[in-house]
């Protein structure tokens, strides 16, 4: 951390949003992690999806666990809704909230400690019922927290700072979304932006459960020669497969793809993306031959990246559940509980 | 593009814009930050080594450093740079004993100086303590010049000159006044080793139009303010005309006020940005009630019965284009304006009627000599220029800094070097890391904003000709304003081998000027970058190429406030804050070190 706090002079010629705000506007408080820790970026790349996508900060919900990455929501949109919760059962209370505020956008902050250990029961059912939210794991291979022991994510041989590499299978956040059937499924790097921002843009308008893992490396304990999450062996071994452009619902969709190359994906708000396969032979809407692909490509040594599944056509929680379209927060009470008589009706029909 | 040559001294000394801006390059980050810890004798000598004269100049200083200043880019309004020189110089203990030294016994040269006005001064100041024997020649029975004779006592108080001036004279320097030089011939044939004319540009302006030799109550600006300083002139009527908008028009106007005038009126022929006076001076005419009115021509003095009444004017209209030059306008009718008195400030030219035309010395059209711009030695060897009479008006920083030349050139000269073989600058770059999150210097952004000098009151300070209207900053004043200093010479010094790519100090920069891309030419690469990099004057800042994708950091140097999150967010050292200290030669390093090249900016001064 620093002592003193990011002063609040901004460039004069920054961009303004449709609401008027500057990329400024939505930052939070000065980061408490370690200097050059890749979760900054996300923190960064976070703030300029939502500044892009002109969100109303009061319309965004940050929810988190327990470990670095979960402190990262107090370091974005500060104006926003924010629940740091229990460790790793940020997607319950999520699921809560969600239940509560259909109308809400819900963003989670997690890292692989927090999904993938402690948590892993409670991120897998999260997929399963489709909640629609923006699922954000900072995956950096150690529990940075404590000093940097292995995280289930860690990749058989990786090289810890002292003692022993590690032998026990990795749990890939990826590949178990897609067993899953999660609807929307992507792998980014923080040190690459340009491929990250978009791809957030797209987890945020999704409407199901979005998945975005980020190897963001832990600058202090995970970032050395050895390590398969650090800095220079992501750079060295990460491949783009499918790239995404944001296409404002202002603009008209440029017809410049070619079949093939490009592929639009309209999203449930009326927004659309836009695919760019950067290898031919991917296609992002098969589970089974993205599961191929990525088994095929991580052992041969790559970090594949990009929009690795996209499904449009299946239905979030509450659309599964038949819910209204009214936020039940918002109900009348008297609409919301129908009363004694209702109840009794109601019991009445299971006897 | 190119990585970024740091060790051209150029590069980090053009980002420090107000030490660039300065034409004797004083280091103000530097004393500013000795004023924020009460070392004000310090500052003032790190002042004096550059400007010679912090007090005067603390006062009445053209402040070229205050638009360049980088706060005018952030926010508005730039630091009170000149305010705070003033500072240092009214709170400074007694410093004589680290003023320069008469030397030991003089080196056998003699130089004579003309004119003892602040060009000469300097070069008094910089080659008495080599040894040379200097003796300045001046025409009035005081010292000062037209700092003396031109700016009035309500805004530079004679005991601010005496002082100053004191400190050169007091080291044995030989001052002959009331000693004008009719004759440089005669003066060459007198066996000096060197000359330096340092005189002036003496001559103010004429307005040669119908009725201007009709009445004896018409003057020439300077000529009038050089009677009320000697006391020669000690009244003027109700109603004054000052013609012309220049700092001496803010002078004559001001002056006038003193001396009993109650409607001075400032006739501008051009409208308001196309002013020549500084605009604080505009604002502290205006301030005392002077009227400032614009598009007005002159056409004729009115004369009746032998008595000036008015003057008659043009009534012009004007066209500015989009890039914001004028035209020369087009008459739209006349006007009459009632007057008692009318001053011309309209400008002044150089003349040397007392320069014989066959001493190998070649002038311009304008009667200026031809003088080098670098070693300010004329056609005739042995002969130097410097300060007014050299390249025309400009200011007393420009004289100082051409005083610090011809003082190099004369000692070179005397001692048989080549006067173009001389010092470059220097630069040294030191780290001010102090620990993790630690440095040297207060770098947080304090978002105060300009403090104003506290004036004497309107009704006082018209009660005498010589009461100070600026009081000086009070100590609450003082530590504001220090802290919006930006400090600039703390340089963000990048070592691309060290980098991993990890952004965290382009995500942590307040002003978006950092970016990691992939390379290009200038042009293409500024749109680029993290916001928009539109004012060209500032250099990118381009590193070498980073190890792990071959792309390059670009620092956008224009609005950077030199806060140091990207070196505390920086992971391996590097980005680093280093204090850039500018090495600007001067004689004494001349005479210091001989061989290798190599200035110590000044050290002994």
């Amino acid at each position: 951390m620093s002592y003193i706090a990011k002063p609040k002079i901004s460039h004069p010629g920054l961009p303004r949003n449709a609401l008027g705000l500057t990329s400024r506007d939505y930052e939070g408080s000065v980061s408490t992690l370690c200097a050059g820790c890749g979760h900054d970026s996300v923190t960064a790349a976070i703030i300029q999806a939502v500044f892009e996508l002109d969100i109303e900060p009061h319309m965004l919900a940050k929810m988190s666990g327990i470990g670095c990455s979960s402190k990262t929501p107090a370091y974005f949109v500060h104006q926003a809704h924010g629940f740091n919760s229990v460790h790793g059962r940020m997607p319950s209370v999520t699921t809560g909230a969600n239940a509560a505020n259909r109308d809400l956008m819900y963003i989670g902050v997690s890292g692989d400690g927090d999904s993938l250990s402690i948590g892993v029961g409670q991120f897998v059912h999260a997929i399963r019922r489709n909640l629609n939210m923006c699922y954000i794991i900072e995956n950096n291979g150690v529990y940075g927290l404590t000093k940097g022991q292995f995280s289930a994510s860690a990749d058989i041989g990786s090289m810890p700072k002292k003692g022993m590499p590690n032998q026990q299978e990795p749990i890939d956040p990826v590949s178990t979304a897609l067993s899953l059937g999660a609807t929307y499924i992507a792998r980014s790097f923080s040190g690459d932006k340009e491929q990250l921002v978009p791809l957030l843009k797209g987890a945020l308008l999704h409407s199901g459960f979005s998945l975005v893992d980020i190897i963001s490396p832990c600058v202090t304990f995970n970032d050395h020669e050895g390590s398969t999450k650090s800095y220079a062996h992501t750079r060295q071994h990460y491949h783009h497969v499918v790239n995404v452009d944001y296409i404002h619902p202002s603009k008209e969709i440029k017809a410049s793809y070619e079949e093939g190359e490009a592929m639009p994906i309209h999203l449930h708000g009326g927004d659309t993306i836009l695919l760019r396969k950067v290898d031919d032979s991917y296609d992002p809407t098969s589970r089974a031959s993205a599961f191929k692909y990525l088994r095929e490509r991580f052992n041969a040594g790559e970090i594949t990246t990009g929009l690795l599944y996209a499904n449009e056509s299946r239905a979030e929680m509450h659309e599964l559940m038949g819910n209204v379209e009214t936020p039940l927060s918002k109900l009348p009470l008297d609409e919301l509980n129908p009363g004694k008589d209702e109840l009794a009706k109601l019991q009445a029909g299971y006897r | 593009m190119k990585p970024t040559d740091t060790n051209n001294p150029e590069y980090f000394h053009k980002v420090v814009d107000c030490q660039w801006g300065c034409p004797a390059h004083a280091d103000v980050p530097a004393y500013i930050r000795m004023i924020a810890q009460g070392q004000f004798s310090d500052a003032y000598m790190e002042n004096r080594k550059s400007n010679v004269f912090p007090g005067i100049l603390g006062r009445v200083c053209d402040r070229p450093c205050e638009p360049a200043c980088r706060r005018v880019r952030v926010e508005d309004e730039p630091v009170a740079i000149c305010r705070l020189k003033r500072v240092a110089a009214d709170h400074r203990d007694d410093i004589t004993d680290r003023l320069p030294k008469p030397p030991s016994k003089n080196n056998g040269k003699r130089v004579a100086l003309i004119g003892a006005g602040c060009a000469s001064l300097t070069v008094a100041n910089d080659l008495r303590p080599l040894g040379y024997d200097v003796t300045i020649f001046e025409a009035h029975d005081t010292t000062g010049g037209l700092m003396r004779t031109n700016i009035p006592q309500f805004r530079l108080p004679p005991k601010v000159l005496d002082e100053e001036i004191g400190y050169i004279l007091d080291m044995g320097v030989d001052l002959k006044l009331n000693h004008a030089i009719d004759s440089l011939k005669d003066l060459l044939d007198e066996d000096y080793d060197a000359v330096f004319v340092g005189t002036g540009a003496p001559r103010g302006k004429n307005l040669e139009i119908p009725g201007r030799y009709d009445s004896d109550r018409i003057y020439i600006g300077i000529d009038w303010l050089e009677s009320v300083a000697f006391d020669h002139v000690d009244s003027i009527g109700e109603r004054v005309l000052i013609i012309g908008v220049g700092n001496t028009a803010m002078d004559c106007c001001r002056t006038s006020l003193r001396l009993g005038a109650k409607d001075v009126k400032v006739m501008a022929r051009k409208p308001r940005g196309f002013f020549k006076a500084s605009s604080w001076e505009l604002e502290d005419a205006e301030e005392e009630n002077v009227e400032i009115l614009v598009n007005h021509s002159p056409k004729e003095f009115v004369i009746e019965n032998g008595k000036l009444v008015g003057m008659k004017f043009e009534l012009m209209e004007y066209k500015v284009d989009d890039k914001g030059r004028i035209d020369r306008g087009t008459v739209t009718g006349e006007k009459t304006i009632p007057c008692d008195d009318v001053v011309l400030a309209i400008g002044q030219d150089n003349a040397f009627p007392w320069i014989e035309r066959d001493l190998g010395i070649e002038f311009d059209q304008w009667e200026c000599p031809v003088v080098d711009e670098t070693t300010m030695m004329c056609g005739r060897e042995g002969v130097f220029f410097g300060g007014d009479s050299a390249f025309g008006p400009k200011n007393i920083i420009w004289a100082v800094e051409h005083g610090h030349q011809a003082a190099i050139s004369i000692h070179k000269f005397c001692q048989g070097e080549d006067i173009e073989d001389r010092l470059p600058m220097g630069l040294n770059l030191e780290s001010q890391k102090m620990g993790m999150h630690e440095w040297s210097y207060s770098n947080d952004y304090n978002p105060a904003s300009r403090r104003l000098m506290p004036h004497v009151d309107l009704k006082q300070r018209f009660k005498k000709l010589d009461i100070e209207v600026e009081l000086g900053f009070t100590v609450e004043q003082t530590i504001e304003e220090v802290e919006r200093c930006l400090n600039c010479d703390m340089q963000t010094v990048f070592t691309a081998s060290l980098c991993i790519e990890c952004d965290a100090c382009v995500d942590v920069c307040p002003v978006d000027c950092l970016t990691i891309a992939a390379n290009g030419d200038e042009e293409e690469l500024r749109t680029r970058l993290s916001a928009p990099a539109r004012n060209t004057e500032q250099a990118l800042y381009v590193s070498a190429e980073l190890p792990h994708t071959a792309r390059v950091m670009i620092k956008d140097e224009d609005l950077c406030v030199h806060c140091s999150l990207c070196a505390e967010r920086c992971p391996t050292g590097a980005w680093d804050m280093q204090k850039s200290t500018i090495l600007v030669p001067y004689a004494l390093d001349e005479a210091q070190v001989s061989q290798p090249k190599t200035a110590t900016g000044g050290s002994g001064a």
